[in-house]
């Protein structure tokens, strides 16, 4: 008796969407991103420029288009590599527990210590500008949240009743933890890697917007609405069409994630 | 329901309204506030006879002497004074000085110290000031270096008397006059003066927050009542962002912006009266020519056929910017060449054959940096950027702070090319032309060239007017000829001003007079 | 448990002291010579020299680190290279404000998450429940940035509820808070939505438990078993969360700081960075992480209080 999963149909919808706006960004756009025209500055949307133009008549579509891609595959990339440390980090943290779990967890402490903006910052000072330096930095400011979440789930498992029993029982330790903790913490996991999505596309937009890590050069969606806001009264749509580029990504990405937890959360 | 839910539900609310309380205050008890129902009343807003003027680079070193940008300057224009002072049909009028007298051979000046001028902190402005003011700005305080480069002229300042103050040359000199806006200030006061600030402007200093305002408030005791501040406080806003800026003027916080964005009229127009001028200035893709390729002349000129610097005023300008063609820009009038501005046209096919020549037949990768807090550099930069790529150049544009512009391009010339603009402290064709003789402090481009060098040494040392003309138009053709930058334009200047207020007036220079300006 | 408490006190130095050696590491690592960058290419060798005397930079590392940790440690943050007073004198005022926004933001964070989040897990599925998921859903969509340009555009240029020019606190507090709210709502919307996500799952899971099933079967309702058992276990998350989020509220500060240009410490640190002023930089990223790592500290010791299960290891 499943009712109908409306955030699985919406968020997958919008995702699809988005990533297929996304995609088609990344190999195709209707002008090149960079290209200005004269004839063309401050064009509202109309037939040739469905997203109107900006002051210097760039096209605002080619430019959200191309901003979305890259925004889309740094966090991507971002999450990736935290999610995966994290996860590894924290089951083993807080599986086995000890001195290293404490040694591995003031280094985190440490770098969560700094707000990943602000590090982003650093690591970039240090290492320049790029998108591949911005996904480093990210990433790894991403790790101890993920490993965090892990290990306090981790904690709360380990002297459970099912799993002292599994233990007593002989089953190994790489058992227990794959199938008798891991369903359990799965959702709240779930629920932490759609937020860290949305964290990681905000991580990035919020560094374009500050001007950090990217090429004023290069569209993207942070940097472009840094550049609309003095404008917002006589070219709305410079920053319309971005920030519903970002608000639509991160949304569409909560949404699946929100309707996979209630399935989850439904069967089990 | 159960009491747990609504002891929640009551938080919440109470949560609502908390913004909502707090928006009823803003509307309720202070209506007087806004701008707008002050302009209705026609009456002062409630912050007094004050005004807040938003500037975009932060004021980084203080010392009026020194004066290292044109931002400084024109803030400090208020606060300080020279002997002589700029108005603003372009002429000096005496400040601190009444009178002057200068000797047939040019190189004696005699000055006449102007009685009653005080400075802020009531104290009575001496020969001995002037006299340690000027022996400063030719160095005694810093290894015998001139603060101001104008003063490597003078052989001896003295005061044979309690009235007047002797300035005698080394050599002749025609041009040295308009070096004596150089601020006067307390005897001793150098090594404080960054704090001090005390000058004898008709606006006292009051306070500098680094990176986020200077306060300056009507100096009573200004020698001229007639032109005294008629405002009693101003507060130079430091918004090294132009989206702020517009925020800043359209929420009412700021009362008068210069130099703003020609693309951000649209913004503002409804609210604001618009002055227009350019900003007296020369905007250019400056090139490091110490560093490869552009230490290649054929280079220089192939990127000065590939852009198209009409379509660069166009786009940033909206046309309203002037072609300059060298570095020297059409205010003044009497060296302004605007025939220069047409040697280089918009030519692909040459500038590729030029590149070809110089050994890049298919371009290079370059760098331009550009201050971020100047939008129109930012834009001008990317749409060099465009352009450029049609011959094959790849340019990244890297954004820096202003302070950091200054430190490390500007002074540490490690850089490839930057886009930005360089203004004139005077009228003087000197002031934008010696900084590009070699091995000049100033020269941040590393220009060299011997030709160049000879023109401008005989122009300072040209005892005949239009002689010295001719060889400074000369040295401006060197400029252009050899494209020891891309010179762009004098930049279209907008300076958006309260409604409420009147009084303000563009000068010759690249200053903000704000003595003039007051309420209707 | 005092002997814990002091245990754990002394991981907290030990974590900031490593965040100091890597700071301080990172920025004698770095390209460009602050002295080159302060003095200009005008400076002579001599002033080269006596600046970096001046200031111990040619000392080695190590013991460089030595003395600014000594100074650090003694309230002394250094003198900034860039301008002419102390990293405290500078940076006071701003960490003041910064610090403002962020207190501010997570006081609105909790005002609003905490009962959103029990009035949606009250009847999971029901009307106000997916009205509030829906809505938190959109509100954690929109970056804090966005929402800020969006609050400004709507409430000071459109409304004109407020006037967007930062209000010193020594203009009167009140005004201080007033203006600061509008940033602090900026940051905090979408951070609550993100909140009330969480301890809506974490409620949800835990109502699932053994432990309340028992509950029910000895006759509690669905409220008080909610109340009595359930909000504890669930909120572990949640402070874990909100401990974390302490370092994004301020990352977002900083951000939104340049939406309605709060002079806080992103401009001062962005532009120190560009400087090399770095006994700025060093003292801001300590503090920051001082600020981040204490609150860590008090959500564990909260976390402990609250699931006595984990004292027991």
């Amino acid at each position: 008796m499943r009712r109908k999963n409306w955030y699985l149909t919406i968020g997958g919808a919008l995702s699809a969407c988005m990533l297929a706006f996304t995609a088609v960004g990344l190999v195709w756009t209707p002008y090149p991103p960079t290209a200005m025209s004269a004839a063309d500055r401050n064009a509202p949307p109309c037939a040739a420029h469905p997203f109107g133009c900006d002051s210097l008549g760039r096209d605002v579509l080619s430019r959200t288009l191309e901003g979305a891609g890259s925004t889309l595959a740094i966090a991507l990339a971002v999450l990736a590599v935290g999610a995966v440390c994290g996860l590894a980090v924290g089951a083993l943290c807080g599986w086995y527990g000890g001195p290293a779990d404490a040694l591995v967890m003031r280094l985190c402490d440490a770098v969560a210590a700094f707000p990943s903006v602000l590090l982003a910052l650093v690591v970039l000072a240090l290492t320049g500008p790029g998108k591949y330096n911005v996904i480093g930095a990210l990433g790894v400011l991403f790790i101890p949240s993920f490993a965090r979440l892990t290990r306090g789930e981790f904690l709360k498992y380990r002297d459970r009743d099912f799993v002292k029993s599994a233990r007593l029982m002989g089953v190994g330790d790489l058992r227990i933890v794959f199938v008798h903790i891991l369903p359990n913490i799965w959702p709240t996991l779930l629920s932490g890697l759609t937020i860290g999505f949305n964290n990681a596309v905000l991580a990035e937009a919020s560094m374009s917007y500050l001007g950090i890590g990217v090429s004023p050069t290069e569209p993207s969606l942070g940097y472009m609405l840094k550049d609309a806001q003095g404008v917002l009264f006589t070219l709305p749509w410079c920053t319309a069409f971005p920030a519903l580029a970002v608000i639509l990504l991160i949304l569409g990405v909560g949404l699946v994630g929100e309707g996979i937890r209630e399935r989850m959360g439904g069967t089990s | 329901m159960p009491k747990f839910i609504k002891r929640a539900l009551l938080l919440l609310v109470a949560a609502a309204m908390l913004p909502a309380s707090l928006y009823g205050c803003t509307g309720g008890t202070e209506p007087s506030q806004s701008p707008a129902a002050s302009a209705q009343s026609g009456e002062l807003p409630p912050e007094g006879n004050s005004v807040t003027v938003g500037i975009a680079q932060d004021l980084s070193n203080l010392d009026p002497q020194l004066a290292a940008t044109a931002g400084i300057r024109e803030v400090l224009f208020n606060i300080f004074e020279g002997l002589v002072k700029a108005s603003p049909d372009g002429s000096l009028t005496p400040a601190v000085a009444s009178d002057y007298e200068i000797s047939e051979d040019r190189k004696t000046y005699t000055f006449t110290l102007r009685e009653g001028v005080t400075f802020h902190s009531g104290e009575a402005v001496t020969v001995e000031d002037v006299v340690y003011s000027l022996k400063r700005c030719a160095g005694s305080e810093n290894d015998g270096k001139p603060l101001v480069s104008a003063f490597s002229a003078v052989e001896s300042i003295e005061a044979p008397d309690g009235r007047h103050v002797v300035i005698t040359l080394k050599e002749p000199g025609l041009e040295f006059f308009n070096a004596l806006t150089a601020p006067i200030i307390p005897e001793g006061s150098g090594p404080t003066i960054t704090q001090t600030m005390t000058g004898t402007g008709p606006f006292r200093f009051v306070s500098y927050t680094p990176q986020d305002s200077l306060v300056a408030e009507k100096y009573d005791g200004y020698w001229d009542q007639e032109k005294a501040a008629k405002l009693d406080k101003v507060t130079f806003k430091i918004v090294p962002d132009v989206n702020a800026m517009v925020i800043g003027l359209k929420g009412g916080t700021l009362d008068l912006v210069v130099h703003l964005p020609n693309n951000l009229e649209g913004e503002v127009k409804d609210q604001f009266t618009i002055h227009r001028d350019t900003m007296k200035l020369v905007q250019a893709l400056y090139l490091n020519n110490a560093v490869e390729p552009f230490d290649n002349e054929l280079v220089r000129q192939a990127m000065y056929y590939a852009i198209d610097v009409d379509a660069i005023i166009d786009f940033v300008c909206g046309g309203a910017g002037v072609a300059t063609g060298t570095s020297m820009y059409p205010a003044q009038k009497k060296y302004f060449m605007p025939e220069l501005a047409q040697r280089y046209g918009q030519d692909v096919e040459k500038a590729k054959e030029l590149l070809a020549q110089a050994g890049y037949p298919d371009g290079f990768e370059m760098t331009i940096t550009a201050p971020s807090n100047y939008a129109q550099h930012m834009d001008t930069a990317q749409v060099i950027i465009e352009q450029l790529k049609a011959v094959g150049i790849t340019a990244q544009l890297i954004p820096v702070e202003w302070s950091a512009w200054v430190s490390d391009v500007y002074k540490g010339r490690d850089y490839h090319s930057t886009v930005c603009s360089i203004a004139a402290d005077d009228m003087t064709a000197r002031e934008m032309l010696i900084r590009y003789t070699s091995g000049h402090d100033k020269n941040f481009i590393a220009f060299s060239d011997a030709e160049y060098d000879e023109a401008v040494a005989d122009a300072l040392a040209a005892t005949d007017e239009q002689e010295q003309t001719r060889l400074y138009k000369r040295a401006e053709e060197i400029l252009n000829e050899r494209a020891a930058s891309l010179w762009i334009q004098d930049l279209c200047d907008l300076a958006v001003v309260s409604p409420k207020l009147d009084g303000f007036t563009f000068y010759p220079t690249y200053v903000i007079d704000m003595s003039t300006v007051y309420y209707k | 448990m005092g002997k814990t408490l002091l245990k754990r006190l002394g991981l907290l130095l030990g974590t900031l002291l490593l965040v100091s050696v890597l700071a301080f590491a990172a920025f004698s690592v770095v390209p460009g010579d602050p002295a080159a960058s302060v003095l200009g290419s005008e400076a002579t060798q001599e002033q080269i020299d006596a600046f970096r005397a001046r200031n111990g930079l040619d000392l080695p590392v190590w013991q460089r680190y030595g003395r600014w940790l000594a100074a650090f440690a003694a309230g002394d943050f250094g003198r900034s290279y860039k301008y002419d007073m102390t990293v405290a004198q500078l940076i006071g005022p701003k960490a003041g404000a910064t610090l403002t926004l962020a207190a501010l933001a997570f006081a609105l964070i909790a005002a609003i998450s905490l009962p959103l989040g029990l009035i949606a897990a009250r009847r999971p599925g029901g009307a106000v429940d997916r009205a509030v998921t829906v809505l938190a859903q959109v509100a954690m969509s929109v970056p804090n940035f966005v929402m800020g340009i969006a609050l400004m555009f709507l409430f000071a240029l459109v409304l004109r509820w407020f006037r967007p020019e930062y209000v010193p606190p020594e203009e009167g507090l009140a005004a201080h808070l007033r203006f600061m709210l509008y940033p602090a709502l900026a940051i905090a919307l979408p951070k609550s939505a993100m909140t009330v996500k969480l301890l809506r799952g974490s409620i949800l899971g835990e109502l699932d438990q053994d432990y309340i099933r028992t509950a029910y079967s000895k006759g509690n309702s669905r409220g008080s078993a909610l109340r009595r058992h359930v909000l504890r276990n669930a909120m572990i998350p949640v402070v874990t969360f909100l401990a974390m989020a302490i370092g994004d509220i301020m990352a977002g500060s900083i951000v939104v700081e340049q939406v309605f240009g709060v002079p806080g410490l992103g401009r001062i640190l962005i532009s120190s960075i560009g400087n090399r002023d770095y006994p700025v930089v060093q003292a801001i990223v300590v503090l920051l992480a001082a600020a981040v790592v204490g609150c860590n500290f008090l959500a564990d010791l909260l976390y402990r209080v609250m699931d006595p299960r984990i004292e027991r290891t």
